[in-house]
């Protein structure tokens, strides 16, 4: 491992530290034995079978909504839209899925899934367009897209395309059981991890070996250089916003058509939001996303246990994730800081410099 | 949904325009204090997107003291300055180099609402001291219109402010700093003055007007405090600003154009429309929209940004 990437590493891990202390604090004062609040949180992630396939299915939708902000964020923009794009991706894949469930399952998962890619993509992309041709903040538009993305949904299920069977929870019509996406082999957990898996391996490849990620690299490091390379910056910011849409798309679609199998309000999960957390964790680099997701994953399984046992609020979770958030984005302040992870030839020039100029800081 | 302030059908028709109008002030209030606070902010040339959660964090607190001590004055004091503890929690993570303000602000707006969620799960259901209203409606005698004219003392209050803000930023001495800072930051730092520390304070002072308008959602409209109170106005209040060409003044109309905006789908429902109003719920955001992609430009700086700033670039 090179010094950057355990630097990298271990920074991470200071501050995922730091933040259960500051956690644990806080449990505490709210009443909580902070010691037994870790070790549900052990047991309801990691400890056992039935507690590891639930993090396994949370863990599958925040890789995919991760992604929506990670692949943006090479080119230096900001999206926090994977809420939006969820949303409407599942809309899109039960649309399709209702339109075609007379052909057989595996070509209405393959339409669902592309339907799901496709305009999960449109929605940000839509925000990358404006960003790139308009000038419009990423950051800003993708989160209105975000309410606009509920609106619709709330919209949709509750008129055009409303089950009049479902009386207390507005819901569309439900696909059939054989169109639904099936458990993976051995697991109580769903094809949407795959998903997940692939779509973060091809991110990496994408991003980390090839020119397209290169050039988004640097377009993302300094926008004008790229500019004056003369890469079509604008046209691979659009891509940039489709591609991490897509997967945030794809997320709604695995949503829908693995655990619902209908649209409702269920669709609005959260799982948008702490996608960005996880993007942020990862440092935007797409193999780092996955061993993230699981984590936090594991946390959102925990919520459980830790309401049934220590009797804490269900928003124990959320505040561990927004004490995670600050500290993590804090601890940036860390890189750098430290001589023994700079190159070596770094170190030599720095320490000749500093005996040649002590008055030098 | 109904909704009982905005519930006009007494009068017919004409009860929507009047539930608009009186949504602008209404709803509007809110967009109004977070937006001059967002506004004194990005003067200083930072963005703070954390106001969505320091809205809710405010709105949760005035409601607790509101609710133990019984004075509702008293809760908008604390939601002030919890809102000014967490804007100078984010002035100083921005301080550390390295740190991105608008990731900052992302990750506490993820930190305040989970914390006022965690705190505000026992004022669910308990009902505290609201904030008085000032009836402008004596002189009628139709119910409608009374409650339609009832306006709370804080939108008088951001009346005065909006005026005072501008004033102060184009007039006084503290103003110029603080414009200085957001023009230039190596023009501020070679004139001796503390970048950090003066950025520090301005997104101080807009955390504490943010704390003030979260304290107006839980104590005067829509008057309780729950987890669905806040729809975005901390993040919409950035965008506002951007269209207001971060003019204190403009701020005002701003608020109450996008007040009456957010008010046309409950008005329209308490009229009898029943299908569609989930998609004037969207109108704000689709406002809001519209005016990025209408004043923002690719090539050139609008009129008023501060250069300094990044989120309208």
């Amino acid at each position: 491992m090179n010094r950057a990437a355990a630097e990298a590493v271990i920074i991470r891990v200071v501050a995922l530290i730091a933040s259960m202390a500051l956690f644990g604090a806080f449990v505490a004062l709210a009443g909580a034995d902070p010691l037994d609040v870790f070790y549900q949180m052990y047991r309801g992630s990691f400890g056992t079978s039935f507690s590891v396939q639930n993090t396994l299915l949370r863990a599958a939708p925040l890789m995919l909504t991760a992604l929506c902000t990670a692949i943006p964020a090479r080119l230096g923009l900001m999206v926090i839209g994977g809420e939006g794009a969820m949303v409407m991706g599942g809309l899109a894949a039960i649309t399709c899925g209702l339109a075609c469930s007379a052909m057989s399952p595996w070509i209405v998962t393959v339409a669902m899934a592309l339907a799901g890619f496709a305009v999960g993509g449109c929605w940000i992309g839509l925000s990358g367009a404006l960003r790139a041709y308009r000038g419009v903040n990423e950051t800003i538009s993708s989160l209105l897209f975000n309410y606009i993305a509920i609106a619709l949904l709330s919209y949709f299920v509750e008129g055009p395309m409303r089950d009049p069977t479902s009386l207390n929870k507005p819901s569309t019509r439900a696909i059939p059981a054989a169109d639904m996406l099936q458990s993976i082999p051995g697991l109580e957990v769903h094809w949407g991890l795959v998903f997940g898996l692939v779509a973060c391996v091809v991110a990496h490849v994408l991003m980390m070996r090839s020119v397209f990620g290169f050039g988004a690299a640097i377009a993302g490091g300094n926008l004008r250089a790229g500019m004056l390379c003369g890469l079509p910056v604008r046209r691979m910011m659009i891509i940039a916003a489709v591609l991490g849409g897509g997967a945030a798309g794809l997320a709604g679609m695995a949503e829908v058509a693995a655990v619902h199998g209908r649209a409702n309000g269920s669709l609005v999960t959260g799982y948008g939001y702490t996608g960005i957390l996880v993007a942020f964790m990862a440092q935007h680099e797409p193999l780092a996303i996955i061993p993230v997701a699981l984590l936090f994953g594991g946390i959102g399984a925990s919520n459980g246990l830790l309401q049934r046992v220590d009797h804490l609020p269900d928003a124990t979770v959320a505040v561990l994730q927004g004490i995670l958030f600050v500290v993590i984005l804090a601890s940036e302040t860390l890189y750098g800081r430290f001589a023994i992870f700079r190159p070596r030839e770094e170190r030599a020039v720095r320490s000749a410099v500093a005996g040649a100029a002590p008055e030098a800081t | 949904m109904t909704d009982p302030a905005l519930d006009v059908t007494g009068i017919g028709v004409w009860g929507v325009p009047l539930a608009v109008a009186s949504g602008a002030v209404r709803i509007g209030t809110p967009f109004l204090f977070v937006s001059l606070g967002e506004c004194l902010t990005e003067k200083s040339g930072r963005v703070n997107l954390g106001l969505e959660g320091t809205l809710v964090m405010g709105a949760m607190s005035a409601y607790a003291v509101s609710y133990y001590s019984g004075s509702a004055w008293l809760g908008v004091l604390v939601a002030g300055l919890v809102g000014a503890v967490l804007g100078s929690l984010h002035g100083w993570l921005c301080s550390l180099p390295r740190v991105n303000d608008v990731a900052i602000g992302i990750a506490l707006i993820s930190f305040g609402t989970g914390l006022a969620f965690f705190l505000g799960k026992p004022f669910i259901q308990p009902s505290a001291q609201k904030l008085p209203a000032i009836d402008l409606g004596f002189w009628s005698s139709s119910p409608e219109v009374r409650s339609a004219l009832q306006i709370n003392a804080l939108f008088v209050v951001g009346l005065i402010l909006a005026p005072a803000i501008a004033f102060l930023l184009a007039r006084t001495r503290w103003g110029l700093v603080l414009r200085t800072v957001g023009e230039s930051s190596d023009a501020a730092r070679s004139m001796g003055y503390r970048v950090n520390t003066v950025r520090a304070i301005a997104t101080t002072c807009g955390g504490f007007l943010a704390g003030v308008a979260g304290s107006f959602l839980s104590l005067f409209y829509p008057g309780s405090w729950n987890e669905r109170l806040s729809s975005g106005q901390g993040l919409m209040a950035v965008a506002l600003v951007i269209f207001a060409q971060w003019n204190p003044v403009r701020c005002l109309w701003a608020a109450l154009l996008f007040g009456a905006s957010s008010a046309l789908g409950p008005a329209l429902q308490s009229v009898g429309v029943s299908s569609g109003y989930q998609l004037f719920n969207a109108v704000p955001y689709v406002l809001t929209l519209g005016i990025m992609v209408a004043t923002s430009s690719a090539s050139r700086r609008l009129p008023g940004q501060p250069a300094e700033l990044t989120v309208a670039r």
